[in-house]
């Protein structure tokens, strides 16, 4: 009996600034001032909407709302790698994609109000709509990202997903597939350390979910995903990667989610305040307050401008985005079928009949 | 015309929509090299290349939820999945997104494409191969499902699947794949969907069927009519949307009903046709609906196949009810 080592695997892990404001001069030398002031934008445009969904939601004007706070620099590094072209496939948790992808904020207000018409940007046919069965969306991408490839187009996609979706069987058929068929997608794990309420040990027991890639074929690697610098270069990197045909690679983005799952969740209940306090210290906007005004790449003025242009963009989306009209009851029969049926035709009549016996009920009372 | 079997009509159907249309593509388990467990996509790949006729590693929900990504990003994929007991795994994918992209993106974004599934009994298969699934993608609203009764049925009905703007659900009745041949032309044609098909005319009763069981149907009613029994029999084509309207017209003038499928009784296709019937006809029809059905039990090892599946002397029985009520 002859023992042969036959593979020896290693995952890197990526880091460019640290949680007091400090860098890898090397690695962070390749940002532009432009890029420096798209990310400090962008992160904190997103911290302070994501505040303001939540408040809206606190005080009844929209409904359920899974908050972002803690994985910013995680969406917006990542979200600033993508091409205009590029597939954008979201789970429920990705407000900071959105933004960087210039989807109207007040679309975003109105979707987290339940309003079917503002999902879907005829716009931007690239981004997806958010898909809240966990995983699900790892397969569609999958197919996305064939379709590119076998119509010789140069599109990559990017698919997120957090780590409890690595427990799916959809997380693997996706991997495999994009690893059979070589195509051009990056599988980017938001590794935020909960779902719900199980912790990210009792979903796995890799030391690192980048690891699972090697399992596939291709390559994996981790990034401290609170640091914006790190994120947005191993994201370019991927995407490139996939644009040149040479197949996926899978991002463990290591993040924290500040707040509770969703606006439902009482995070407390499973989880120590102590544990929030500690992410506290490596929050990724805070971070990067820190690198741009100790490196003064950002004037104070300029700064100011940012967070007064943030304050009124908000301010004008949640105006928008609260203040359209209901939508037409009638109008949910007309998206099921290109054509609609004719028995959902005389369903749609039934509710007509129904509304309008309710109308004149509301005029005698 | 040339006499074909059902799986040469869909296999030509499927040539003619890839020589037609180059954003079509096949995938699925053994469909490339192996033209399918039944052959339906012999040749296809040797024709038109392995990357639209594309052999998957082994995984249902990977196949659908691909296929929606494709569909998404403009091409026309004709999954298979290779028989319909294993499209269960993909059921996640059938129902929660396949048939509600069109709705969560405001209309901006569809999702049309084919899955083909073989279905149904009566063919002595091995456990999991037998069943008649259809009322489970029937109860996930946005899906069109379409169930052929022979091959010039299969040809036609799969190249307007291949051309609606949605998604459908293609399933094809084994036992008939191969039983028989009927005139097929060789060349393209469509047979409009949601349509049932009237394919005789009587007076006596109005016998609705669909898939392997329309053959069935057709056999008794040769040998009810040797009774002078006169039977309109009508086969459905489409399954949903459901074609109430030709189903109304008929029952209306023969007054009496009988529904017959292969899949088990209760909240099926055949529950819902009754009481559209119902709600539409009552005052017209002189004698209560009968439906003949497999029974509501999980499908038998093949031993008992036979007992289990419609067969002629259910119908008749199911008829002569009717007549002497």
């Amino acid at each position: 009996m002859a023992q042969e080592q036959v593979g020896q695997f290693g995952i890197n892990h990526v880091s460019i600034l640290d949680k007091d404001g400090n860098v890898d001069e090397k690695l962070a030398s390749g940002f532009t001032k432009e890029q420096i002031s798209e990310m400090y934008y962008y992160l904190n445009l997103l911290r302070k909407f994501d505040e303001k969904l939540f408040n809206l939601q606190r005080s009844g004007k929209i409904g359920t709302y899974a908050q972002t706070r803690g994985q910013e620099a995680s969406e917006i590094g990542s979200g600033l790698a993508l091409k205009e072209n590029d597939w954008f496939v979201p789970s429920f948790r990705e407000l900071g994609i959105y933004l960087t992808r210039g989807t109207p904020k007040n679309l975003l207000v109105q979707a987290w109000n339940g309003d079917t018409r503002a999902l879907g940007n005829p716009n931007h046919t690239h981004n997806l709509s958010l898909s809240i069965p966990i995983a699900s969306q790892c397969v569609h991408a999958t197919g996305i990202a064939w379709a590119s490839k076998i119509k010789k187009e140069k599109d990559v996609t990017i698919v997120y997903f957090g780590e409890g979706a690595t427990s799916e069987g959809d997380f693997h058929e996706a991997m495999n597939f994009a690893a059979v068929f070589n195509l051009p997608i990056v599988f980017f794990c938001q590794r935020n350390g909960w779902s719900i309420s199980t912790p990210t040990n009792k979903e796995m027991k890799t030391e690192t979910i980048a690891q699972k890639a090697i399992a596939y074929g291709f390559k994996g690697i981790q990034v401290d995903g609170n640091d914006v610098l790190a994120v947005n270069k191993v994201t370019s990197q991927a995407i490139e990667k996939a644009r040149s045909g040479d197949g996926p690679t899978l991002i463990e983005s290591i993040t924290y989610r500040m707040g509770d799952h969703t606006t439902s969740d009482d995070s407390l209940k499973y989880r120590s305040q102590e544990e929030i306090n500690e992410w506290k210290l490596k929050d990724p906007v805070v971070r990067f307050e820190k690198y741009v005004t100790k490196n003064n790449i950002l004037s104070e003025e300029e700064k100011n401008n940012m967070h007064q242009t943030i304050e009124k963009e908000i301010n004008e989306a949640v105006e928008q985005g609260l203040g359209v009209e209901k939508p037409d009851p009638a109008q949910m029969f007309e998206d099921v079928f290109a054509k609609m049926p004719e028995m959902l035709q005389e369903q749609k009549e039934e509710l007509l009949a129904e509304l309008e016996i309710i109308k004149n009920q509301e005029e005698e009372e | 015309m040339v006499k074909m079997h059902m799986v040469s009509a869909l296999n030509s159907a499927l040539n003619i929509a890839m020589k037609e249309n180059d954003n079509v593509v096949i995938l699925g388990e053994d469909v490339g090299v192996d033209g399918g467990v039944f052959r339906v996509t012999e040749n296809l790949q040797e024709t038109y290349g392995e990357e639209r006729v594309i052999d998957t590693p082994l995984a249902e929900a990977g196949i659908v939820g691909c296929s929606i990504g494709m569909s998404l990003n403009g091409l026309k994929p004709i999954a298979e999945i290779q028989f319909s007991g294993f499209s269960y795994q993909a059921f996640h994918h059938i129902k929660q997104h396949m048939a509600r992209i069109r709705q969560r993106t405001n209309n901006t974004m569809s999702c049309p494409m084919v899955l083909r599934a073989p279905c149904s009994g009566g063919i002595r298969a091995l456990e999991h191969h037998s069943e008649s699934p259809e009322s489970f993608f029937i109860h996930c609203q946005g899906i069109r499902v379409i169930m052929p009764a022979g091959p010039y049925d299969a040809k036609g009905l799969m190249l307007a699947a291949i051309k609606s703007e949605d998604p459908v659900i293609f399933l094809e009745p084994k036992k008939i794949y191969r039983s028989f041949k009927e005139d097929v032309p060789e060349e393209g044609y469509e047979i409009e969907l949601d349509k049932a098909n009237v394919r005789k005319e009587g007076n006596d009763l109005t016998m609705i069927s669909w898939g392997a069981m329309t053959r069935l149907c057709e056999e008794t009613i040769e040998e009810l009519e040797k009774d002078n029994i006169s039977v309109e029999h009508i086969d459905l084509r489409t399954l949903w949307p459901l074609d109430i309207k030709t189903l109304v017209e008929s029952v209306n003038k023969t007054k009496k009903c009988i529904i017959v499928q292969e899949a088990t009784r209760t909240c099926s296709l055949s529950s819902e046709i009754s009481a559209q019937i119902n709600e539409r006809c009552v005052l017209n029809l002189e004698a209560p609906i009968q439906r003949v059905t497999s029974w509501d039990l999980p499908f038998p090892q093949f031993a008992l196949e036979n007992y289990f599946l419609p067969n002629k002397t259910r119908i008749k029985n199911a008829v002569k009810k009717v007549l002497e009520f």
